[in-house]
């Protein structure tokens, strides 16, 4: 091509700006919405994506335990007690002889629905005072904070280890007492998001048109204050876990034989020396799990901060 | 002469500064101190004052999206300031808003769609199929095509965006449109595109615009009367043409003095204002103006000037023109 044509397709390029635009600006022109936007974002992260497998392969655990093995989680062999992994016993045997493979299959169910439960309890009552607190303000939002501010004055475990004397030591109860104990961290979360929120232009936008504060606040506010919670939740699942493991060690939260990680910890500990298997186990689980929570929240945090998109 | 559609008498919105442990209130800023005018029926009443003076927040407290703490205002003799909250939503559709900035106004995870039908669907109309038609017509009207109405606010540039917000804001067809700077945070090429819009809106569906801002010329090129306004007050109110050809403020002609001409050979006589403009938490005594006029006098510091109409549909609030002088 001779450069006098070029010159001449450049100028008829260029002859007609608003045609250039349209490049740009076609019908058929992707709609990304931003969630779907943040998934992509989030399938990038590798380490996302190795947390997400851990946890796939605790619940796929705790869901197929009675496939995998043949040991019921309570039933004692006092014969073959502490024995070290072997092709009977994959992971080895505790002090009374149970199998502690199956005992952290059937553990994985009861981590994993404290962490949920916990975590969605929490996030519920959380979520409703924040909102309450963050959007109406003046006294209402000084009653509340201030309740905030006192159950955050507690240690959370010591505030933990009170609410399941009170109520007397279970699954349930510790369950219970990890939900409140994780209340204001969700509260003053939505609160301050709700707060700012409230002086964006697009809710006063909403306000001037006319909505109700009913859709303002489920419409407006609460779909652009939910990515801070997901992370928040997912984070959360992991030190719910690992709070009930401690309130289990202390020996308030499960109860024998239910095989809980954080008692199967409590209970091996003195054979540390004689089977460190029967720690060890236990111990890593809690921390793979805790570890995969941490890594999707991670994740999570960076795909759903638009600050941090590249 | 037309009736005004809008009355503002005496408009004032202060705001509590609060301090010490208890939160008690130790002073409050005069955002708004004492605001009167009135917009006529199809006209497009400018106000302009350097950032701070209290513009948006007269706008704003006109429609109670912040509320005022004394005065009243008067939508086609409806005194609103009084009204439940109940009866001002369903007057929100005749009294609308255009904001400033068009990266903050539009909700981020709704599609243009939701953005424009959801005034349509508060304000009673159901049907789904009727509130498409509508969107796809809003989007004609502003310049855009039925097919962005499936796209995120992100997909578009600050221009379009605007437009977005203009057509929310014609959604239910209102006859008073508060304008928040619309056009001061856009490219001054997408500026003028946008003045044309909102003019030709205006004729067509026969409109009134309060337009806020504070670029002088942007002003001059829409409006049909302006208000000046200095620290909370109005200062002048008239004619634009009086009041660019004949301001009689000394604020106004300093103001004016300093709007860049585009020819460098031109020599001007310039009024260059001395100092910053005084806090609004605790403003100067009398004429607010006072510690800045090269005029002052000394009644300035004492008494503060009526805003009262010195010539024909020419108010100004300066003792210059008072009884003090004359």
């Amino acid at each position: 091509m001779s450069i006098k044509e070029k010159d001449k397709q450049s100028v008829d390029e260029q002859s007609n700006p608003s045609k250039a635009n349209q490049q740009f600006d076609q019908e058929d022109m992707k709609v990304i919405s931003p969630w779907r936007d943040s998934f992509r974002q989030l399938r990038k992260n590798r380490f996302a994506l190795f947390g997400f497998g851990i946890i796939v392969f605790f619940i796929l655990l705790g869901l197929l335990a009675p496939l995998l093995t043949s040991y019921s989680y309570d039933a004692t062999d006092p014969v073959n007690r502490l024995q070290p992994p072997s092709a009977e016993n994959w992971l080895g045997t505790d002090d009374i002889g149970r199998d502690i493979f199956t005992r952290i299959a059937y553990g994985a169910r009861v981590s994993l629905q404290v962490g949920f439960f916990a975590v969605t309890g929490a996030l519920i009552f959380g979520t409703i005072l924040g909102i309450v607190a963050g959007y109406f303000g003046r006294w209402i939002d000084m009653i509340i904070s201030r309740i905030f501010d006192i159950l955050l004055a507690f240690p959370s475990i010591l505030l933990a280890i009170a609410i399941v004397a009170i109520l007397g030591p279970s699954l349930e109860n510790a369950l219970i007492a990890i939900a409140i104990i994780n209340i204001p961290i969700f509260g003053r979360l939505v609160r301050s998001k709700v707060i700012s929120l409230r002086e964006e232009e697009f809710v006063m936008a909403a306000k001037a048109q006319g909505m109700k504060n009913g859709r303002l606040i489920f419409h407006h506010i609460l779909p652009n204050s939910i990515a801070p919670i997901i992370v928040q939740a997912t984070l959360g699942f992991g030190t719910a876990i690992l709070e009930a493991a401690a309130l289990g060690f202390l020996g308030l939260g499960a109860q024998p034989p239910t095989p809980e990680w954080g008692a199967m910890l409590a209970s091996s500990r003195a054979f540390i020396q004689l089977a460190p298997w029967t720690l060890i186990v236990p111990g890593v689980s809690i921390m793979l799990v805790v570890l995969g929570f941490n890594l999707i929240g991670d994740g999570l945090r960076d795909a759903l901060d638009p600050k941090m998109k590249n | 002469m037309q009736k005004p559609i809008l009355e503002v008498n005496g408009l004032k919105k202060y705001f509590d500064i609060k301090g010490g442990v208890f939160g008690r209130k130790i002073g409050e800023v005069k955002a708004v101190d004492d605001v009167s005018f009135s917009v006529m029926s199809g006209e497009i009443l400018g106000i302009v004052g350097e950032s701070g003076c209290g513009k948006s927040t007269t706008g704003k407290s006109i429609l109670r999206l912040i509320e005022p703490s004394e005065g009243e205002v008067k939508f086609e003799d409806q005194e609103i300031t009084k009204l439940s909250d109940e009866e001002m939503r369903k007057l929100r559709r005749n009294m609308q808003i255009i904001f400033q900035d068009p990266y903050a106004s539009l909700n981020p995870r709704h599609t243009v769609e939701k953005i424009i039908s959801e005034p349509l669907l508060i304000h009673g109309m159901k049907n789904t199929k009727e509130r498409k038609e509508r969107v796809k017509e809003l989007l004609e009207v502003v310049g855009l095509s039925g097919y962005h109405a499936s796209r995120y606010p992100h997909q578009f540039s600050g221009g379009q965006r605007q437009r977005i917000g203009i057509a929310r804001a014609l959604a239910n067809n209102p006859k008073l449109i508060i304008c928040d700077e619309p056009v001061s945070a856009l490219d001054v090429s997408v500026q003028s595109q946008i003045l044309n819009l909102m003019e030709d809106l205006r004729d067509q569906f026969n409109l009134t615009y309060v337009f806020i801002a504070h670029d002088l010329s942007v002003v001059k090129h829409i409006s049909d009367r302006v208000g000046v306004m200095y620290l909370g007050r109005m200062v002048e109110l008239t004619d634009k043409d009086k009041l660019y050809d004949d301001p009689k403020h000394p604020y106004t002609r300093a103001l004016l003095s300093a709007v860049p001409l585009p020819d460098p050979d031109v020599e001007k006589d310039r009024m260059i204002l001395k100092g910053d403009v005084p806090s609004p938490s605790n403003p100067p005594s009398g004429c607010a103006f006072h510690t800045r006029c090269p005029l002052a006098m000394d009644v300035c510091k004492e008494v503060r000037p009526q805003f009262e109409e010195i010539e024909d549909n020419h108010f100004v609030a300066c003792h210059l023109y008072g009884p003090a002088v004359q």
